[in-house]
């Protein structure tokens, strides 16, 4: 006990000095210091994962995160310049779960754009979801920065086209953890071949920030924390000074650098991984979990869930999480480290001791 | 759940030991079985000198505008120090947006106030005198000449403070009153019988299941916590349970960021939010400024429930049925209306009966200490 309350202490001190500026969402002291030509922000919602049950049933759990975090963007001011949403709308990929997912993100009051993830994918391979949000991949341009959005869940064509009898069956086997019958997720050729030629017109000094739902990084095979064709996709960022990579997924919080590749994850509206075996005393609908892991509180449906409005400041992100029932998180690029730092969680003789309450 | 499989795993021992205790202890005579040691600030020790000034200027209506409020106008012994009304009422018959909450237990509250706005029942005190629809005073100043000049005060402050004239501040006012509010607290509930000492007879058979379905398919332990030795009924913490924000949640945007505006140009929290009824239901975000906290408010204390009706922080529910309806619902009254998008995510639906539901509610009404309940029936 005595342990901890050093520990305690300590991180006490050392996260008031980096803990610079304020998480608060709403901030009017922040827009006397805003550049506008440089700096601006924008929000980032990601994997709600929209569950249809039957009808117009539908997990009533990740209805309410995603709806919550709308409603908690539509609050933000400064008003971010745009939304993203980060991938996995739906669970199955279905009309009625692309759609539900869509009624709820029509209550945002700013643009939104989309990226592609596994479980809107595998059932038309984006078929109903192009329809209502446009090509799977493509770039824009804002405030001198180069945004790149890639569907980065696609895999080898032999496995989509040519195992599965059924696409109900391919999607639930891409949808499963440690599948023995899954594959790995990859840009591709046609993505790396148009991704090259978007890039070859930008000049080198223009900030690059590109958007996928898996990690363009490997992390972990056996959930898909994986980008097969990770390092010829990182290769074709590496010319560029300043490249962030933000991506979901992985329903937590990760940052790493790569080179001069900054890399941060978003958090889910739905839930967070890895959560334990007992997640609630109700019926339930989560994916089978094969590694329990203590980490959320089981009551607040919310808690390890989230979604983060980012700042862009002279082309580096700084990610504020927005963590119901918890503590915000910070995590911003370090210039003098050269990588990405969290504001509470720091070098290994700073960190606070796991969670350990009840 | 890892609270519930503790709190099964020791009830065996806990029941026990406690049980033995009572045999030495004489358990009828122990009006704070069930509580924990009341918290006392080092800067404020209780002496009965102190709480006896404090009980004097708890009574006082003299610190009022018009001379007819006291902080007992609202927290009346005989309502189990509320005042049994929807809003409670100030000076010149003025209401407020909020509900009047109990003084008993107030003291274990990590904060205090609906919202939290105050960390302390010293700084709490405060307040109310200088509210514009509370006490009404401008200032401070009325409440310091009477109590430097009136010669009991004057004799009583002296004596527990050791101040006179300028020396006497507001601060030794507040002081005086929490220390008579921290002299509030009570236990020794049927439920406290039951559980803290192994009286099976102190809980009829309805009030045993409603305490079963308190701890499990009600999941009303989870805020309203019960430890091993100790049961406060409270978790001190903010959530938004879908009181008053329904009605206005649709507005929230515009109503949030004029809240702000409003207190960056100087607006006091608790004069904005007491005036104006829809600001009131932003909660713990007029506190914190987070917009994760909307709607939120404090959970309080279940102790002596049945004899504080109405219910809520409007008071806008009038009797613990419509309590657990609500919750039952899932965060909604009535069944079917409209979510709110910032619902806490410990609030959905609980499919409960309407037999489990009457459980319930007279579980809640075992939570009644018996000297309240016998001020309340005076």
């Amino acid at each position: 006990m005595s342990n901890f309350n050093r520990s305690r202490r300590h991180f006490l001190q050392t996260s008031g000095a980096l803990a610079l500026g304020s998480t608060l969402p709403i901030s009017l002291v922040e827009l006397a210091f805003a550049d506008a030509q440089q700096n601006f922000t924008f929000a980032y919602i990601s994997d709600a994962h929209i569950q249809q049950i039957k009808g117009s049933r539908f997990v009533r759990n990740w209805d309410r995160g995603l709806i919550r975090a709308v409603a908690e963007t539509n609050l933000l001011n400064p008003k971010p310049d745009f939304v993203m949403f980060g991938g996995d709308l739906a669970q199955l990929g279905s009309m009625p779960e692309l759609d539900h997912g869509a009624e709820i993100m029509s209550a945002l009051k700013y643009k939104t754009r989309y990226v592609m993830g596994e479980h809107d994918y595998y059932l038309d391979l984006g078929a109903y979801w192009e329809k209502l949000f446009g090509p799977q991949y493509y770039s824009f341009d804002h405030k001198g920065v180069h945004f790149v959005v890639l569907n980065s869940i696609r895999t080898y064509d032999d496995w989509t086209h040519k195992r599965w009898p059924t696409a109900e069956q391919r999607m639930l086997e891409m949808a499963g953890l440690d599948n023995p019958n899954g594959s790995p997720f990859m840009v591709g050729d046609e993505q790396r071949q148009w991704l090259k030629k978007d890039l070859a017109k930008i000049p080198r000094t223009t900030p690059i920030v590109v958007f996928s739902h898996s990690p363009l990084q490997k992390i972990y095979k056996g959930w898909n924390f994986w980008t097969e064709d990770a390092e010829p996709v990182q290769a074709l960022l590496k010319p560029f000074n300043k490249v962030s990579v933000i991506y979901g997924h992985v329903h937590q919080i990760q940052y790493n650098q790569i080179g001069n590749i900054s890399f941060h994850s978003v958090m889910a509206t739905a839930w967070p991984w890895p959560y334990p075996q007992a997640y609630a005393q109700a019926e339930q609908y989560l994916p089978k979990l094969t590694v329990p892991m203590n980490r959320a509180d089981p009551f607040f449906e919310r808690d390890a869930t989230g979604w983060q409005f980012i700042n862009v400041a002279s082309g580096h992100v700084d990610l504020n999480y927005l963590l119901p029932e918890n503590t915000d998180r910070r995590v911003g690029f370090d210039k003098a480290a050269k990588k990405p730092v969290d504001a509470a969680y720091q070098s290994e003789d700073a960190r606070i001791p796991p969670q350990s309450h009840f | 759940m890892r609270l519930l499989s503790v709190l099964t795993l020791s009830i065996t021992a806990l029941l026990g030991q406690t049980a033995a205790d009572a045999e030495t202890n004489s358990p009828a005579t122990n009006l704070l079985l069930g509580l924990p040691p009341v918290p006392i600030p080092a800067d404020n020790p209780q002496t009965p000198a102190k709480i006896s000034l404090g009980d004097k200027l708890f009574h006082d209506a003299r610190f009022s505008i018009d001379g007819t409020v006291s902080c007992a106008t609202c927290h009346s012994e005989k309502h189990a120090f509320t005042d049994g009304k929807q809003f409670s009422t100030g000076h010149h018959g003025l209401t407020g947006t909020r509900n009047a909450p109990t003084v008993i237990n107030a003291a274990y509250y990590k904060s205090q106030f609906w919202d939290g706005r105050e960390p302390d029942l010293e700084a709490q005190s405060k307040q109310p005198f200088v509210n514009p629809v509370e006490g009404g005073l401008a200032s401070h100043e009325p409440i310091l000449q009477i109590v430097r000049s009136d010669p009991d005060y004057k004799k009583a402050f002296a004596d527990v403070f050791g101040v006179t004239d300028a020396k006497l501040t507001m601060d030794h006012v507040a002081k005086a009153i929490a220390s008579f509010e921290r002299s509030l607290v009570s236990g020794d509930s049927p439920f406290d019988r039951y559980y803290f000492l192994g009286d099976k007879r102190a809980l009829n058979a309805a009030q045993v299941r409603g305490f079963e379905l308190f701890i499990g398919q009600g999941r009303c332990v989870s805020c309203h916590t019960i430890e091993n030795d100790h049961a406060l009924f409270t978790d001190s913490k903010f959530h938004n349970i879908g009181i008053g924000i329904n009605a206005v949640q649709d507005d929230v945007p515009r109503l949030a960021g004029a809240f702000l505006e409003a207190k960056a140009k100087g607006g006091e929290v608790d004069r904005i939010v007491l005036t104006d009824k829809k600001s009131s239901e932003l909660g713990r975000f007029a506190v914190t400024d987070k917009i994760t906290e909307i709607g939120g408010f404090k959970t309080p204390t279940l102790r002596n429930i049945d004899l504080t009706a109405p219910y809520m922080h409007d008071g806008s529910l009038k009797t613990l049925k419509e309590v657990v309806s609500h919750y039952n619902n899932g965060g909604v009254t009535p069944a079917g209306a409209k979510v709110n998008a910032y619902l806490s995510g410990g609030i959905r639906p609980l499919n409960l009966t309407e037999a489990q539901l009457d459980d319930l509610v007279e579980f809640l009404q075992a939570l009644t200490s018996p000297q309240q309940a016998q001020a309340a029936a005076q």
